[in-house]
């Protein structure tokens, strides 16, 4: 009988955890909110419902912002776009780190130097400085946006991809395939990368919550989503003047980014104590420990 | 070694010669129930004791149960175990009833553990003469004996060693610091578990010559756990044997090894390579049952060939074969015992006719940042024959197939195949050599991918080097694995279903399924236990013979080159002491390292060659 996907089977751990569990919750409902808000939203984004700062009130549940828009409405369509984003860029970012942290460690030598001294001089940029050297030379468009986020995450992922493919590229299962004269972009494909599945998951996950942090945060300084355009970054930087009068414009948006973080964390965390010991051990069965690990693993 | 004259503690307890320093009486270690399974015993009914001054073999396969065992004799227990029931009395005290701060007290002063690898046990950062002083200051013993210490573990000049960092210091020197820690306060118990599994036979024979000493020095009482049963002969009084958590036979180790009484015992004898003469290496069907899902009655019951319909009734008592305490937890016991010897089957290796060398490498050199790894090795490898290469571990053997193999390419000298000239790496090689030379490694639990099945993993080479419809790939992967005793079904399984055994085995499959000439085996049974190797050395060869492979055999391992090769080459410090036929090398060595080799080889010191 074929296996599962080993990264179906973490996922399923994960998710009956009370952790994952949770996890899963918190970020799922920011997404649905984000996903299904446009749709549901009671005014238009643009639309001047209330006076700036008005207070809650039945008109708008959560008062105006800063220009009398209706904060309910432009929080529930604030969001999906900056979730693409970061869905994008994280995509993007740990696909090309882990191809080329994998290429490094398998081939060593000249290309693991090439490779790893590049994402050193990329490294040396903080994340958010990094991103926004490139949207303030070329303008703040949306790809370009994703692609500085891709490219500044890709070196962090090299690292781990390296460091955890190193280990694997020493093992004898890969010995045997190279001593057939197989070519390296295969034994990559079929004995490396699928034995990374458990390191990179982890990866996504704490990337996806870093892009979100930089996609909002470019979006607060201004690089981003340009008004009128309903953005929670932006939202949190128009609002703030108006604070004291009505908090929620600030307050909406940024608990909701706190909590896509925290949920996907929490998430990313299970993801990871669930991927201990699944997809095949490399190393000496202990059957007395063996047992002793399934009966608390339940 | 001399006893000091100065006054230790261990001696001024008056232990009448009745008393036994340690005993353990029905030691039950358990498994705490939960949702899916109830209570499981790991280990029960284990009672034994050891005398002040002498040893006792705890011997065993892996999943037996014996380190369990010996993690208790220091009140420990794995995670998610508990200790069930029973006692383990040193001087009459039991350590089991003990709170964990007595406990504390009592490791390191009372009992000492010696580990597998004392590379990981001593700090890497400190000081090994730190380490030291620092038992001494916890158990408040006198720090003045440090040197005198040292000189008995056999560091004859302790100073330079002091001053080093463990990383400094062979693997034959570590141990030894471990031995000195261990019983630097004299402790009443010692506890090595396998504490020459790492070292070679020379450093081996001097380590358990020096713990023997040290024992009957200071009337400490040792357990030494292995799954050797060589080295537990030359060090144990008294040998315990343990299956599947129980202690299945326990006596003299003279007695115990020469007229064993539990079928069990007498199948591992038999799976033993002797370096004195070639015999069938006899495995052992099946494989030893889990916790929580042993059968009815004797737990070997369903392997044993000497079963009967009582067997499956009931555990068998412990039957007593003789006056001096052999005993057996078998029925049959005193039936097994009286069959003379071990029945060795001698294998008459008939050494095939010369005929040309299939590889022949000459004046293969290798050497890491100027230090020379392997320097000017020649040596032939005829058709159908054979070469087994031995040597200790840091020999240059390993690197030596490597670069046959194509796996290192930064060496010097010509290696021929079949005539023609191999190129160093495995890009310059021609897709037919590739093909014809085949490697098995060391350990199955790293040379399979754990993502693919068996099935995939056997097809690889197969789709590299043929191209075949989809239905002929399978029926080639279930030949492979029929041809290594396997059934067609491993196809779909994965690796982690697999025992060690029977992963060699798919090793194997991978290896021949696209019709190599040479076989290089790299250490392929060190990994496994006895029973196991035995039945992988069989097949090895009754392929070797039905397909005329030519074999390149690396093993550390004499007796089995006396069992398996019908020439051999030892290498030293990547030089060639010695090669020519085993017969001949074994039996008459010319060179003086081989035979210290032969030497520090590990005997029964019982004649097993009885056939009975």
């Amino acid at each position: 009988m074929a296996r599962r996907p080993e990264a179906v089977v973490i996922l399923g751990r994960a998710v009956r955890t009370p952790r994952g569990a949770a996890g899963l919750v918190i970020a799922g409902c920011v997404i649905l909110a984000a996903a299904i808000g446009p749709a549901v939203a009671p005014y238009s984004a643009t639309q001047f419902v209330t006076s700036p700062f008005a207070r809650a009130s039945r008109a708008a549940w959560l008062g105006g912002d800063v220009l009398g828009r209706d904060v309910l409405t432009r929080t529930l369509d604030g969001g999906w776009e900056l979730l693409a984003m970061a869905a994008v860029a994280t995509a993007l970012g740990v696909i090309v780190g882990a191809v080329l942290g994998v290429m490094a460690a398998y081939y060593g030598g000249w290309w693991d130097s090439l490779i790893m001294r590049s994402v050193d001089v990329i490294l040396a940029f903080p994340q958010l400085v990094f991103a926004l050297l490139l949207v303030s030379i070329l303008g703040p468009k949306i790809w370009l946006i994703v692609l500085a986020v891709a490219i500044s995450h890709a070196p962090q992922v090299a690292r781990v991809a390296r460091a955890a493919a190193l280990d694997i590229s020493e093992r004898d299962f890969v010995k045997a395939m190279q001593i057939l004269g197989i070519p390296g972009r295969r034994i990559i494909r079929r004995d490396v990368l699928p034995n990374l599945t458990s390191v990179l998951m982890v990866e996504i996950g704490l990337r996806l919550t870093y892009s979100m942090l930089i996609i909002a945060g470019l979006s607060f300084l201004g690089f981003g989503l340009q008004p009128p355009t309903a953005s929670w970054g932006l939202m949190i930087n128009e609002n703030r003047v108006g604070m004291i009068a009505n908090p929620w414009g600030v307050l909406m948006p940024a608990i909701l980014i706190a909590l896509f973080t925290i949920g996907v964390n929490t998430f990313t965390d299970s993801v990871a104590r669930a991927s201990l010991g699944v997809g095949g051990r490399a190393t000496e069965p202990d059957p007395v420990l063996e047992l002793a690990v399934e009966g608390t693993a339940q | 070694m001399t006893a000091p004259s100065e006054d230790i503690p261990v001696t001024e307890l008056p232990a009448d010669p009745g008393t036994p320093r340690l005993a353990v009486e029905d030691l039950r270690i358990v498994m705490a129930p939960s949702r899916r399974r109830p209570e499981a015993d790991v280990v029960d009914e284990v009672s034994f004791t050891v005398q002040p001054g002498h040893v006792l073999g705890l011997v065993g396969e892996s999943g037996s149960g014996k380190t369990t065992v010996a993690l208790a004799l220091l009140g420990l227990v794995k995670r998610g175990l508990a200790i069930g029931g029973g006692k383990v009395l040193i001087d009459g005290q039991d350590i089991l009833s003990l709170s964990e701060h007595e406990l504390q007290k009592v490791r390191g002063k009372t009992v000492a553990y010696v580990p597998q690898d004392p590379g990981s046990a001593l700090n890497p950062v400190l000081k090994v003469g730190t380490q030291l002083r620092e038992v001494f200051a916890i158990h408040g013993g006198d720090a003045d004996r440090l040197t005198q210490v040292m000189a008995e573990a056999g560091l004859k000049d302790p100073g330079p060693i002091l001053a080093s960092y463990p990383h400094q210091l062979s693997g034959g020197q570590q141990q030894r610091v471990a031995l000195a820690m261990a019983f630097a306060c004299r402790p009443r118990l010692i506890v090595l578990d396998e504490p020459t599994t790492g070292l070679d036979v020379t450093t081996q024979r001097r380590v358990l010559d020096t713990v023997r000493g040290l024992c009957r020095t200071y009337q400490v009482a040792a357990v030494y756990i292995s799954h050797d049963l060589a080295v537990v002969a030359e060090i144990a009084d008294h040998v315990a044997v343990m299956y599947s958590g129980r202690l299945i036979e326990i006596g003299a180790a003279a007695e115990l090894f020469g007229s064993p009484a539990h079928p069990y015992t007498r199948g591992l004898m038999r799976a033993i390579p002797s370096l004195e003469m070639s015999h069938q290496l006899l495995g052992m069907a099946g494989s030893p049952p889990r916790p929580g899902n042993r059968p009815v009655g004797c737990s070997f019951q369903p392997r044993c060939e000497f079963a009967i319909a009582e067997c499956e009734l009931r555990e068998p008592p412990a039957v007593i074969v003789s006056d001096t305490g052999h005993a057996a937890r078998c029925v049959r016991a005193t039936e097994v015992a009286a069959l003379s010897g071990t029945a060795l089957l001698a294998r008459e290796r008939t050494a095939p006719p010369a005929e040309e060398a299939v590889l022949t490498i000459s004046g293969v050199s290798v050497s890491y940042t100027n230090k020379p790894v392997l320097r000017e090795i020649s040596l032939d490898v005829g058709a159908r024959k054979a070469v087994a290469i031995v040597g200790t571990s840091g020999s240059g053997k390993t690197t030596l197939a490597r670069c046959v193999v194509g796996l290192h390419k930064d060496w010097t000298g010509t290696i021929t195949f079949g005539g023609k000239e191999l190129k160093p790496g495995v890009r310059g090689r021609t897709q037919d050599q590739l093909r014809k030379i085949q490697f098995v490694a060391q350990n199955p639990y790293g040379s399979l991918n754990p993502r693919q099945t068996i099935g995939q993993i056997i097809g690889h080479p197969l789709s590299h080097f043929t191209k075949l419809s989809a239905r002929e790939r399978d029926r080639r992967i279930g030949d492979a694995l029929t041809s290594v005793a396997l059934r067609e079904s491993f196809a779909t399984r994965y690796p982690d279903e697999l025992s060690g055994g029977e992963r060699q085995r798919v090793a194997l499959a991978r290896a021949l399924v696209v019709d190599p000439e040479l076989l290089v085996c790299d250490e392929i049974t060190s990994a496994l236990d006895v029973s196991v190797q035995a039945a992988i050395v069989e097949l090895l060869l009754r392929l070797q013979a039905e397909r005329g492979l030519a074999l390149l055999f690396i093993t550390h391992n004499l007796p089995l080159v006396r069992s398996i090769a019908d020439d051999v080459t030892v290498i030293s410090a990547g030089e060639i002491c010695e090669r020519g036929p085993v017969t001949q090398v074994l039996t008459a060595p010319s060179h003086a390292y081989t035979r210290q080799l032969l030497a520090d080889v590990p005997a029964f010191g019982v004649d097993q060659s009885d056939t009975g």
